[in-house]
């Protein structure tokens, strides 16, 4: 079996799930309640958080649990939103964005709040110009993603950063969902960012948990309220075997993190070199530093996607069309859409998404049934190849 | 860089004439035992400048350390090279390139103390400045102010290039201003407020009043990491724990509501200062500010003070919660002083305490207590611990936890 479908969710980590075996039987109190057990279990909470803040260098108070990267974003955004309502209405945020941001943009859109949805030019980036074209002085919050989850692109975190400090009462998010463990933590953790939303499924750990870093000094509303946990901002009795597991999970991928960045771009790259030579494909994922190690999408034209990925699966390699979220319900790809790459070429899209297990010899098996269903196919397909 | 040694230059100390010896024997005695974790370093401290020989420890973890003992005014790290003219050249082109922004400008300056080194100071001052002109393209030479000084000592056991200032925490050595006694509760101010009297050089030791049941292990354990960490800024301090349970019980039974507060404050601090005289200690510390609560207003302070003719010492009289914070967050202590714990203070706390209870109405309460036998059963059952920096004590399973994580 080869998986290559890691953007969708990756396989928990064993030595994970045995963290969170043990955590379950062992430490089940409840972190709020006031004897030893509940004590035990506050202590693990918090050293839990002081392991992932130490990590990414940030400070303990700065991260705060969610159940996943769909809560964080719909939390900065309308937390955002309902937090700084006085102060202005209108929100910007990219053409390109995980639906968990598009329609929570989209919900506030119906409740009054403005949305800008900037552009994209042909590899899938936003243009700094278009970013500061579209700040006004009701703008509250400006939302990036760190790593487009359909093709793999790195946005201008940077610059956005530097744009943004002319405007500092502005909250800047980035969706790191895509881009925790990819070698770029320099650009995610910049000197503006004022909350990151992360997703532990995505790095190994459990489903159902997740985490937010929220800069100091930055307030947002609760979604959740209630009894008050999380600082009071996220309430809801702490998913402590998922923490403490995700903790791990997060030590376990930066353990040697530019490594097996090399790698995932290695086997990337294998990939990469190979179909391109194909007349019928057409390439959305580079091979360069502007995109993550771990992703490429491409099509192969007048072929439906969901056929290569069935056809794949029938040889036990898996993939995805463009993002799972949107697979099932026959959707166009919107990263695609927003590259104004015509429907019938992003039809036919599908996405490798690689992790570190990854190894080369897979890379190589891909290649091998890719090319035999290529000759299938080519027999198929409409389009002509030159 | 790889840095070999780090040279200390000490602060105010330099201007207090006969007492210098001892500011820097203390200077010292701090330094050594707020780095004893790196047992590989050589300290040395002299007349002129302390000298840290790093012999392999990471010069980051040691800097960071450094920069928060008192007493110290700046310090560089610095390069060890051996006597070759080539590599001295190298050497200073690369640290220099390393802080190299566009219009940075630079001298070099020579001191020799080897004179049997075959360039004397002008000519090496040349050799390496023409040198750095033209490995660092875009760079400047400026003689008055320029951004970066690189300097280069050959000494008679090699050289040493020295390039980046990094500042210190100021302030003097603690222990050279006396000993005095510091009341913390646990919350955001005491800890700052112990902090900024180390800052004058005052060695604290720590008075907590404990309440179980109505204060919890946690809370003990939350002021005892507190003080491991404020002792990272000064070295070991002593953990003096007071039992305050029944004091507060007898308080809460006798006296009426209103003056709840202001006499269990009378209380602390007649046993606090009992304390520190037995101890010989000069003053007490608290972190009170101005108007922050009840028992913070001038007359609460009057009526509270009345019980000691020590002095009473509150760094933080005037500043804002916004101001203390930032502090605390600089210091380390706000993460954890946030923890929610309740202390001491805040049980028994009345709905409407006075804000400005009334000096001998506030004596004649306290009548109805035993005053003297009740201090003295506390003074009795004082415990002491001493507390080494970042020494831990919330969550005594971490190493338990640690496995899992």
């Amino acid at each position: 079996m080869i998986y290559f479908d890691n953007s969708a969710t990756t396989q928990a980590d064993p030595e994970v799930v045995s963290t969170y075996d043990a955590v379950s039987k062992q430490i089940w109190g409840n972190p709020s309640s006031l004897h030893k057990f509940g004590e035990q279990a506050f202590g693990l909470l918090e050293q839990s958080r002081q392991q992932i803040a130490d990590l990414l260098g940030v400070s303990l108070s700065e991260i705060l649990f969610t159940s996943g990267g769909t809560e964080g974003d719909n939390w900065v955004l309308k937390g955002t939103a309902i937090e700084k309502r006085e102060f202005g209405n209108h929100l910007i945020t990219t053409a390109v964005e995980h639906p968990a941001i598009h329609n929570s943009m989209e919900q506030l859109k119906q409740l009054g709040f403005e949305v800008t949805y900037l552009p994209v030019d042909e590899h899938g980036r936003i243009s700094i110009d278009d970013l500061k074209a579209a700040l006004r002085p009701t703008t509250i919050l400006v939302s990036v993603m760190a790593v487009n989850n359909e093709i793999g692109t790195i946005q201008p975190l940077i610059e956005v950063a530097d744009v943004l400090k002319d405007y500092p009462k502005v909250h800047y998010h980035i969706d790191a969902v895509q881009g925790i463990g990819k070698g770029i933590s320099d650009l995610i953790f910049n000197d503006r960012v004022d909350f990151i939303s992360f997703s532990g499924h995505k790095f190994h750990a459990p489903r159902g948990i997740g985490f937010i870093y929220a800069r100091r000094g930055r307030r947002i509303a609760p979604l959740l309220t209630g009894g008050g946990q999380e600082r009071n901002l996220r309430s809801g009795t702490e998913n402590l075997p998922a923490i403490a597991a995700m903790s791990k999970a997060l030590r376990l991928l930066l353990t040697n993190e530019q490594d097996k960045v090399q790698r995932q771009r290695a086997v990337k790259e294998r990939i990469l070199n190979h179909v391109k030579e194909f007349p019928l494909v057409t390439l959305f994922s580079e091979d360069n530093e502007g995109f993550a190690p771990h992703i490429l999408c491409f099509a192969i034209r007048g072929v439906r996607g969901e056929t290569i990925v069935h056809a794949f699966e029938e040889h036990q390699i898996y993939i995805s069309t463009t993002s799972a979220c949107s697979s099932k319900k026959h959707m166009v790809s919107s990263t695609l859409a927003a590259m104004n790459v015509p429907e019938g070429i992003s039809t036919s899209a599908i996405r490798v998404s690689l992790d570190e297990h990854n190894t080369l010899e897979e890379a190589d098996e891909f290649n091998r049934v890719f090319d035999e269903l290529y000759d299938q196919f080519k027999k198929l397909s409409n389009e002509t190849t030159n | 860089m790889k840095y070999s040694e780090i040279m200390v230059r000490y602060g105010e100390l330099s201007t207090k004439g006969k007492n210098r010896k001892d500011f820097i024997r203390q200077l010292g005695k701090n330094v050594r035992q707020s780095l004893q974790e790196f047992p590989n370093l050589e300290i040395k401290a002299q007349h002129d400048r302390l000298h840290v020989t790093l012999n392999g420890e990471s010069s980051s973890a040691v800097i960071e350390r450094l920069s928060g003992v008192f007493g110290i005014e700046n310090l560089s790290p610095s390069v060890k090279v051996a006597k070759d003219i080539e590599t001295i050249k190298e050497t200073a082109a690369a640290m220099v390139k390393e802080q190299f922004k566009t219009g940075t400008t630079f001298k070099i300056n020579t001191r020799r103390q080897d004179h049997d080194f075959e360039f004397d100071t002008n000519q090496l001052n040349d050799m390496l400045g023409g040198y750095v002109l033209e490995h660092v393209p875009g760079i400047e030479v400026k003689m008055k102010k320029p951004d970066i000084t690189l300097r280069v000592e050959i000494r008679l056991n090699g050289v040493y290039l020295t390039s980046e200032i990094i500042p210190g925490a100021g302030g003097l050595p603690v222990g050279t201003g006396g000993r005095a006694v510091m009341m913390l509760s646990g919350g955001i101010d005491s800890p700052v407020a112990s902090y900024l009297a180390m800052k004058r050089g005052v060695k604290l030791d720590m008075v907590h009043f404990f309440s179980p049941p109505y204060t919890s292990e946690q809370a003990l354990a939350k002021a005892e990491e507190l003080t491991g960490k404020i002792a990272t800024f000064g070295g070991n301090i002593q953990f003096i724990q007071v039992p305050f349970r029944k004091i507060q019980e007898e308080i809460k039974e006798k006296v009426p509501e209103g003056y709840l507060m202001t006499i269990q404050r009378r209380m602390m601090l007649r046993i606090t200062a009992a304390i520190a005289e037995s101890r010989h200690t000069k003053g007490i510390f608290t972190g009170e500010a101005l108007g922050q609560v009840a028992s913070q207003t001038l007359e609460s302070m009057m009526a509270i003070n009345d019980v000691t003719t020590l002095p009473v010492l509150r760094p933080l009289v005037s500043m804002d919660k916004e101001e203390i914070i930032r502090i605390a967050e600089k210091i380390g202590t706000y993460d954890l002083s946030i923890l929610p714990f309740e202390d001491c203070c805040t049980i028994f706390t009345p709905p409407a305490p006075k804000t400005r209870p009334a000096l001998d109405k506030s004596r004649n309460f306290e009548k109805l207590i035993d005053v003297d036998g009740l201090v003295k059963e506390a003074v009795e059952g004082i415990k002491i611990v001493d507390v080494k920096p970042n020494e831990k004590f919330l969550n005594q399973q971490s190493d338990v936890f640690a496995e899992l994580l």
